[in-house]
């Protein structure tokens, strides 16, 4: 289909830089990107049929793994241990 | 080490945006719209009896006119309680470590069980400033104690929350950094200690829990005189 229609797994390498400029960046098109992509992992590993510990831990690691981007500047100061 | 084992509690923020936004907002992910089908997903399933047992569970109590109050009510646990649970992960920011969030919470929900207690039925709620049997002599007494201790249930239900959860934060920070630092002198101590923070872990898993069950338990009990 039209280049701005396509998901973003499907939208090639060079094609990438036409495919950002033709997104929506106001508030209310960041919302619906955001919401398209929770319901997308929410179908696809938390309402299974038969789920397990694996969809919400993937979440919770992301999570982690996001504060401590958050946090970098800050743990990055910190002395190393060594030299106590 | 640490310049000051207090820094932790600080706002992150990351070209200006602060985690405390995205901490406070990240529980809304955790608790997914029910989609009205008769057996949903194992977490909904799970969750959904959860929320019902709890719920059931602090209605008893209270009459009719106070089950309007139920969906603030465990709105207000489930949030507490996810973060609470959440700041026990590694590198996170939990929130309600800030005594600002804590007095947000406690200050407007108290006042507004006050308030409703002194616009419908304002000769009981005033009442309850003397307990029933006291003799005569002491009643002056007894009604100014009441009534800083009415007065003070606002600040207390913040500032337990708070200082629970801030002491539970701290602790396990300097315990981890005592077993990191013997190790390299005394292996046996360290492991020692090692385990003291394994049980300080699970120690601050329940106190979250109770922490957040706490504080919704005592505003319905405020609930409960006023309604």
């Amino acid at each position: 289909g039209p280049l701005s229609e396509r998901p973003l797994m499907e939208v090639r390498l060079g094609e990438l830089h036409t495919w950002i400029s033709t997104c929506d960046f106001s508030p209310q098109g960041l919302l619906r990107t955001v919401q398209k992509a929770w319901n997308s992992y929410y179908a696809k590993y938390i309402n299974v049929r038969r789920g397990g510990p694996a969809g919400i831990s993937m979440l919770l690691t992301g999570y982690c793994v996001l504060s401590y981007s958050w946090n970098y500047q800050h743990l990055s100061k910190n002395a190393f241990l060594g030299s106590l | 080490m640490n310049l000051s084992f207090f820094d932790q509690f600080t706002t992150p923020s990351l070209l200006g945006i602060p985690l405390i936004l995205i901490s406070t907002l990240f529980p809304t992910l955790l608790f997914p719209s029910s989609n009205n089908r008769w057996i949903p997903n194992r977490y909904l399933t799970l969750q959904l009896w959860l929320i019902h047992t709890t719920t059931k569970q602090l209605m008893i109590p209270l009459d009719k006119k106070g089950h309007k109050w139920a969906l603030i009510l465990t709105s207000l646990m489930a949030l507490l309680l996810t973060i609470n649970l959440l700041g026990l992960l590694p590198y996170t920011f939990t929130p309600t470590t800030q005594l600002s969030m804590n007095m947000a919470l406690a200050f407007p929900l108290w006042l507004a069980t006050l308030l409703t207690g002194l616009r419908n039925q304002p000769s009981t709620s005033l009442g309850h400033l003397l307990p029933e049997g006291t003799p005569t002599l002491l009643i002056p007494a007894l009604i100014l104690i009441e009534t800083t201790s009415l007065l003070i249930r606002p600040l207390a239900l913040g500032v337990r929350l708070t200082a629970n959860l801030t002491a539970g934060h701290l602790l396990i920070q300097l315990i981890s950094t005592a077993s990191t630092a013997l190790l390299p002198i005394m292996p046996p101590v360290s492991l020692l200690t090692t385990t003291i923070l394994l049980l300080l872990t699970i120690l601050e898993v329940a106190v979250a829990m109770i922490q957040a069950y706490v504080f919704v338990l005592l505003l319905s009990l405020y609930l409960q005189e006023n309604i």
